[in-house]
């Protein structure tokens, strides 16, 4: 806030108070006096016959209005209200929040404090710790992955069991932290675009999708030369950068020969955002667990 | 209160200056029919008042709204934060009741069941039973402080706190569970540090002093006040008010000129009518009004003046009645009507209403649900030939005892629902179950589509929740 605003508010707060202060006790003095019929102290005003009086305000009404007054200047004396006038006991909103989220922070650690030491495998049999990753889930993964956890075009689905980058309980927990990053060059420069066409029947015929034979086996040698190192000779992907298996039927992106062939060519960008900075470590723990149980069998 | 004449016919006028100390009433005790039935309408009230919160229901208080978990407990009902438009209903419905007593009957509410009434009664008559009727009392204010006025008076403010304690924490008992409240309340000697300490909830006692003190304060110093400038309702009650509503009123015809007598006189030849001006009406008014200076604001239908009058025509051997309950209508021509379309009408709500209100309740659910369609990257997912729609059903158990749901789907179309997971809900608890709805996509023909769902308690078929939501799916191949 610069001087002069600061003083601006300074100044008007001040005045308005100085100008309650004379509007309060200017009418505490009586104007009529006419003390021989005490009945005739009217202020001369006349409305359909009724009078009206010249009386002060009453005591206690009065010393109401010395009280806000006097509560007025200790409140601007104690609490950043004056401009730049910080206050004198350092009393701010920031405090008061650092103080009420300290203060959740408590009753989180409690909550979740219970979960903290179970490990994943126990805590997905735990009704309650369930239900509050229900609840975790739905507050910061629903968006993007779907309440089920089901995915979404470019969101991974979490109740199959293809993990991009593994499905152990210590991987899921990762990924929640620390996010994850999928980049998936673009080729089309590299390749021209008859050469992505020939890569794309090749990846279509590795999940034994229809595809050109011919086309696809003059991909092949290219798919080995620009795409192995990350997805592997034989296409199983590589949970390491977490390079898709193409040999199966599930598909970030759709399957589809157009959605392949853009994939090659523009290449694809994924970002996991990581929540370490937004979610406790409890809750992390509890989340990780959650999503662990969305693929998980009980039946078995 | 001063006087002063009127210039047009000059009589005497009193004046109240608003800003004048208030006179300290005096009343004198008085017996009669309308003391009676004040007696046998406010014991029970208070009875009750006092015993409800020992009840116990269901393994809790009979009443108890207990904030914190925002539940309000009612007999056999509870009811939740979503059936605050009950409790809407019910106000709405208590107001028409009081319009309708108040157009036909006056202010019986007031006089006879409003609790400032009764309460300022009970006060009063401690102070009769310790410092003596109305001359006692004025005697006893005016003599020097002794032992007599000293014992008196501190036993007098000793059983009013005490009652006034007993109403506090009886209030309070119907927020706190009262058994917990007074043990709370309760001293003890800590066993390990040998200190007297209460275990009392901080906010519960502290409300439970905050109506001890109100208490004491309305009901033994401020009394009528508290109707004379505190109470709305004493100033809006005019408005429904006709003719014919049944009020206090002094039968100024046969009353007046009023005057003193001698026993054996013939007052009539005399001109005076049957007010003997004993003013005993005025003695006995708890609000210190003038009954025959007509119908005020102030005049809260106790009674207590009809009996003081009363027990006076009984002893002058006159008819009684010369003030009575009687309406502006009977006075003047000595019909009485009371049955008038205004009464109709309201009578005719307030019995609509009330069946309205007790049909709500009586086949309420205590569940309800919600559904949200998930609204993602995309609005329909398709996972090999099937089209799915992810929703978030909001159950809230707004019953006594856990419940599992179970979640049906009905609609035009082969729906189905995936990956369900019962969960056991609490009572009381709100929790949303994430759920996925698939459907051939060869059997769904249209892009949008009704979808009935139906949450079910898994051990009661009743507890049963109907929902329609959308389900949309790619646009149909032609």
């Amino acid at each position: 806030m610069s001087t002069f605003w600061s003083l601006w508010i300074i100044v008007l707060t001040l005045v308005c108070l100085g100008l309650v202060c004379w509007v309060l006790f200017a009418n505490r003095k009586v104007a009529v006096k006419d003390s021989e019929e005490p009945e005739n102290q009217t202020t001369g005003h006349i409305y359909d016959g009724i009078e009206e009086f010249d009386n002060p305000l009453p005591r206690w009404w009065f010393l109401m209005f010395v009280g806000t007054l006097i509560f007025g200047a200790i409140y601007l004396a104690l609490y950043p209200g004056l401009g730049g006038f910080k206050g004198i006991i350092g009393w701010t909103q920031v405090k008061q929040l650092e103080a009420e989220q300290e203060k959740a922070a408590e009753v989180e650690a409690k909550t979740y404090g219970v979960y903290a030491s179970m490990p994943v495998e126990e805590l997905i049999h735990d009704g309650r710790a369930m239900k509050m990753g229900v609840r975790l889930f739905a507050n910061n993964c629903a968006v993007c992955h779907g309440a089920d956890g089901g995915g979404n075009y470019g969101f991974p689905n979490l109740t199959d069991n293809d993990w991009l980058y593994g499905g152990k309980a210590e991987d899921i927990r990762n990924s929640i932290a620390n996010g994850r990053g999928g980049a998936m060059p673009a080729l089309g420069a590299v390749l021209g675009e008859e050469n992505v066409a020939k890569v794309a029947e090749y990846v279509l015929s590795l999940s034994g999708q229809d595809h050109d034979a011919a086309l696809a086996e003059a991909g092949a040698p290219m798919f080995q030369q620009n795409c192995a190192v990350c997805h592997g000779a034989d296409a199983k992907g590589n949970k390491m950068v977490g390079a898709p298996n193409l040999t199966d039927n599930t598909w970030l992106y759709a399957g589809t020969r157009e959605a392949i062939q853009q994939t090659i060519r523009s290449g694809r960008q994924n970002q996991m955002p990581a929540q370490h900075n937004k979610l406790r470590e409890e809750k992390i723990h509890l989340l990780a667990a959650y999503v662990y149980s969305l693929s998980f069998n009980y039946d078995e | 209160m001063s006087e002063k004449s009127s210039p047009e016919d000059g009589q005497t006028i009193r004046y109240r200056n608003l800003y004048e100390k208030s006179d300290k009433i005096y009343t004198r005790k008085i017996t009669g029919l309308y003391q009676n039935i004040r007696r046998y309408t406010g014991l029970p009230l208070i009875a009750g008042f006092l015993l409800l919160p020992w009840f116990v229901i269901d393994g809790r208080p009979a009443v108890l709204f207990d904030l914190p978990a925002r539940q309000f407990h009612v007999l056999w009902l509870t009811f939740w934060p979503q059936d605050f438009m009950l409790l809407a209903w019910l106000l709405i419905i208590s107001a028409f009741t009081l319009f309708t007593v108040t157009t036909s009957l006056g202010r019986v509410y007031c006089g006879f069941t409003c609790p400032q009434t009764v309460w300022t009664l009970m006060f009063i008559s401690v102070e009769h039973f310790f410092e003596g009727d109305r001359n006692k009392q004025i005697k006893l204010d005016q003599s020097p402080w002794n032992f007599n006025k000293i014992w008196r008076k501190s036993s007098k403010h000793a059983v009013w706190v005490l009652i006034a304690f007993i109403t506090g924490v009886t209030f309070i008992g119907y927020f706190v569970p009262i058994r917990e409240l007074l043990l709370g309340l309760l001293p003890y000697r800590d066993s390990v540090s040998g200190m007297m300490t209460i275990d009392a909830n901080p906010v519960a006692a502290f409300w439970t002093l905050f109506f001890t003190t109100a208490t004491y304060l309305n009901a033994g110093w401020m009394r009528e006040q508290v109707c004379k400038y505190m109470c709305p309702y004493a100033r809006f009650q005019s408005v429904m008010y006709d003719n014919n509503t049944l009020s206090v009123h002094y039968d100024t015809k046969r009353g007046e000129s009023r005057g003193a007598r001698k026993p054996k006189d013939d007052y009539k030849a005399n001109g005076l009518g049957d007010c003997i001006d004993c003013s005993w009406c005025v003695q006995v008014c708890p609000v210190d009004i003038d009954i025959r200076d007509g119908l005020q604001y102030e005049c809260i239908n106790c009674g207590l003046c009809v009996d003081a009058c009363n027990a006076v025509m009984d002893k002058m051997q006159y008819p009684r009645g010369l003030v009575r309950f009687t309406s502006e209508d009977e006075l003047k021509t000595g019909v009485f009507k009371f049955l008038r379309p205004r009464i109709i009408g309201y009578a005719l709500a307030v019995t609509a209403m009330m069946s309205a209100f007790v049909y709500t309740i009586s086949t309420r659910t205590p569940l309800s649900v919600d559904v949200i369609r998930d609204r993602g990257a995309r609005m329909y997912r398709i996972s090999g030939d099937q089209v799915q729609n992810v929703y978030t059903v909001k159950i809230n158990n707004m019953d006594n005892n856990p419940h599992t749901y179970s979640v049906g789907v009905e609609g035009d179309y082969p729906f189905e629902v995936k990956n369900y997971r019962p969960v056991q809900i609490l009572a009381g608890e709100v929790f949303t179950v994430p759920l996925r709805i698939s459907v051939p996509r060869k059997a769904l023909d249209t892009e949008k589509t009704t979808l009935i769902l139906k949450v079910t308690a898994s051990d009661n078929d009743k507890l049963q929740a109907i929902e329609t939501t959308n389900f949309i799916g790619p646009a149909p191949h032609k």
